[in-house]
């Protein structure tokens, strides 16, 4: 029982990152209709830029936590978002309309080119960080085996909780949100009402940079190692877990996410941690089969 | 790019360039590189030794990329209001390369073969020439194999070197447990391979193409994370090694052969040479290669091939006309498949080792790219998207580091400017409306 708790805490804490990532997959699907490949990329350039922020700032010698992780979450979220948005303007938006495959392949090359960008930039070798939050409660004690919250998975999982909450609140209550909506409805009906859908897709490439950029921050800090590949497998949990949501479904996102970091938990704890990437790949294969259409989201009806 | 052409229609007298716009253009663009290129490339990390890390400034660096954006982007954008008026004089003449391939096609494909098969014999030739040859072809076989999926069915598939692992796993544990040669386990290296796509494919394929991707790529990694960790099958991260040398007809390439085998020299009466095994497994491929573009050319004047590029213009077009989608999806992903284990099963006996390691998805996108930048369904242009992308890290160590950051860039940049890639497949001999070309579906 003990064994379990603590499971799915550590499950809660590596969903809540795969879900704020699953986030940017599922807004860019549901605008354009595409698999954004490159955003596991930029989820690691997330990460190494809270490393260097980190690092900086440690030089400068600001070493109240809360202030430091505070400047560290705006930077990063600043310089990730930029990245974001220039893989959409260069590599995106001159395929609108292109052929079908067209911005997949060019994701592709993107995620390729990201990935060795920051290995020639940054070196190929693990990026270590000693712990910046230590410590955590102990919730109980039973047979031996303690059930540990650490302070930073509890930040974790309240940050994720409230960067939802704003996130949500973007969505629903303001006109960003509402032009968001409506492109993702109808695209060409919202730009006769005088939307620029251009500008309305380039902040959602925006907005899921800088949620994937809080899960850069929060992976670097939880696992105190970063290297050019994270973005990779990263990348496919979430797209898995978007999907496991129903793409195109935000809240599916958050959910898809935190299941999927349930299972990767319950299944390198109970079965064996070589397969547990396996898991999730079958868990992928296993909802595309049965339904495609996710937990939350809308059946796709193709029209010619 | 758009915009830039619809003025230059508009205006048919060339008008004076327009300076200023230009400049700031060019300078936010250069802005944006400086702040992405602040933290990544101006601050570099590395370890000062006991866990901990350092940073290095290289804010020259920045500046330099800064200065190349600045520069490219006022290039790119003044190129055309320069060129605007002979623009506007007609629709611009599509890729001439395309053309002149699409022309001269017998005489190019004669040429290519000749110099192919007398490579080994020329003047120049040598071992190394002819290992690198080895190395692109390979390639040129997985490309058009993979061709079939991507060009003509429109499948796009991320986990090919899957069915590459599949094929030389097969002819590993074939030799390694049962002693089957090269020869013998050709065929099963191809049926298993075939018979794993279509295990794959069956449930896979009713999915949209995006995510087939993405499934096909999770395949790919399964095939890999097994193969690494089955240690007592697959022999792990270790690999399987001793893999038998394919022979001539019964004729050994090795110096002294055990009892009652004759040797390939003793044979022919040569002296013996370490070199004729590189020829003879150069020919091999050669033929390999051959085999799978005549088969890949002939079947798509079947039926069969022809319902593939149908299927690949227009999914829902081809269900009223009766054609079972799946069906042929799941023949091309099976065919594509049985090519990848032929080539793998190839590659098995060329390197006489095997490992997880020359599986990655690294290799899926390095296929991948070959068959997009040679032009997707063009069998000529995967010759020479592979013929670049082999042999560019041969030039240098320097390439070789940013072999596939070039690799990256110039897919994104093939998709944005050339769509179809350097030699663009035939023209569709009937169109129904006007459009403009590579706007097909959505």
């Amino acid at each position: 029982m003990a064994y379990f708790l603590q499971q799915l805490i550590n499950g809660l804490t590596l969903g809540s990152i795969y879900g704020l990532i699953a986030i940017g997959y599922t807004m860019v699907y549901g605008i354009i209709g595409m698999i954004n490949f490159a955003h596991g990329e930029i989820y690691m350039i997330g990460a190494f830029v809270s490393i260097i922020a980190l690092l900086v700032l440690g030089l400068a010698g600001i070493t109240y936590i809360p202030l430091a992780l505070a400047i560290v979450l705006a930077t990063t979220m600043f310089f990730t978002s930029l990245y974001g948005w220039t893989v959409e303007r260069v590599a995106y938006r001159p395929l609108r309309g292109s052929f079908r495959l067209a911005p997949l392949i060019s994701a592709i090359g993107m995620s390729i080119f990201l990935q060795n960008y920051v290995q020639i930039f940054q070196g190929a070798r693990v990026k270590p960080m000693p712990p910046l939050v230590q410590g955590g409660f102990t919730i109980f004690e039973s047979e031996g085996f303690a059930v540990r919250l650490s302070y930073l998975q509890l930040f974790i999982i309240l940050l994720t909780f409230l960067v939802m909450i704003g996130f949500t609140n973007l969505i629903a209550r303001t006109p960003l949100g509402r032009a968001q909506r409506a492109c993702e409805q109808d695209m060409r009906m919202a730009a006769l009402l005088g939307i620029d859908v251009d500008r309305v897709i380039s902040l959602t490439f925006v907005m899921g940079a800088a949620l994937a950029a809080v899960a850069g921050l929060m992976v670097t800090l939880y696992y105190g190692v970063v290297d050019f590949f994270i973005g990779f497998l990263a990348g496919v949990k979430a797209f898995t877990a978007a999907v496991l949501g129903g793409i195109g479904s935000l809240p599916g996102a958050m959910l898809g996410g935190i299941l999927i970091g349930l299972i990767e938990a319950f299944w390198s704890g109970y079965f064996s941690v070589e397969y547990k990437d396996v898991s999730v790949f079958v868990v992928l294969i296993l909802v595309l089969v049965f339904r495609p259409t996710g937990l939350l989201g809308r059946p796709d009806v193709e029209k010619v | 790019m758009t915009t830039a052409s619809g003025l230059a229609v508009e205006k048919t007298i060339r008008s004076p360039v327009l300076w200023a716009p230009l400049l700031k253009d060019a300078l936010l663009a250069a802005l944006v590189a400086l702040l992405l290129a602040l933290p990544l490339v101006g601050l570099q990390t590395y370890d000062i030794g006991g866990g901990a890390l350092g940073i290095r400034t290289h804010f020259d660096w920045v500046a330099i990329g800064a200065a190349v954006v600045f520069a490219g982007r006022f290039g790119l954008r003044l190129l055309p209001q320069l060129r605007s008026a002979r623009l506007a004089a007609g629709p611009r003449p599509i890729n001439r390369l395309t053309v002149w391939a699409g022309r001269q096609a017998i005489p190019i494909t004669l040429a290519g073969i000749t110099f192919a098969v007398a490579l080994p014999f020329l003047p120049f030739s040598s071992r190394y020439l002819v290992d690198l040859g080895t190395t692109v072809l390979i390639y040129v076989m997985l490309g058009w194999g993979l061709n079939v999926v991507v060009g003509l069915a429109g499948l796009l598939d991320l986990g090919y070197v899957a069915f590459y692992a599949v094929g030389a796993y097969t002819f590993g544990l074939l030799a390694r447990d049962l002693g089957f040669s090269f020869w013998e386990a050709l065929p099963f290296s191809g049926l298993v391979a075939a018979s794993f796509g279509i295990i794959l494919g069956f449930p896979v394929l009713r999915l949209r193409g995006d995510y087939l991707a993405i499934v096909t790529l999770g395949f790919g990694e399964i095939i890999r994370i097994v193969l690494l960790n089955w240690a007592s099958v697959t022999g792990g991260p270790n690999g399987i090694g001793g893999i038998p040398r394919p022979s001539f007809f019964g004729l050994q390439f090795a110096r002294t052969a055990p009892e009652g085998v004759t040797t390939f020299h003793e044979f022919f009466g040569l002296e013996f040479s370490p070199g004729h095994r590189v020829v003879f497994l150069y020919f091999v491929i050669l033929g390999m290669a051959l085999i799978t573009n005549f088969f890949t050319l002939r079947i798509r004047r079947l039926p069969l091939g022809r319902a593939w590029e149908a299927l690949r213009e227009d999914e829902i077009a081809c269900r009223a006309l009766g054609i079972n989608p799946t069906n042929v999806k799941l023949s091309a992903f099976a065919i594509g498949a049985m090519f990848g284990g032929l080539a793998g099963c190839f590659f098995g006996t060329r390197q006489g080792f095997i490992s997880p390691e020359s599986f990655t998805f690294i290799e899926s996108a390095t296929i991948l790219a070959i068959v997009v930048l040679g032009g997707m369904g063009s069998q000529m242009g995967v010759v020479l998207a592979a013929i670049l992308l082999v042999s560019l890290p041969e030039f240098g160590r320097a390439f070789a580091e940013f072999r596939m950051l070039i690799f990256g860039a110039a897919m994104v940049a093939v998709m944005v400017w050339r769509p179809r890639g350097l030699i663009s497949h035939r023209e569709p001999t009937l169109r129904l409306f006007s459009g403009p070309a590579g706007n097909h579906g959505r």
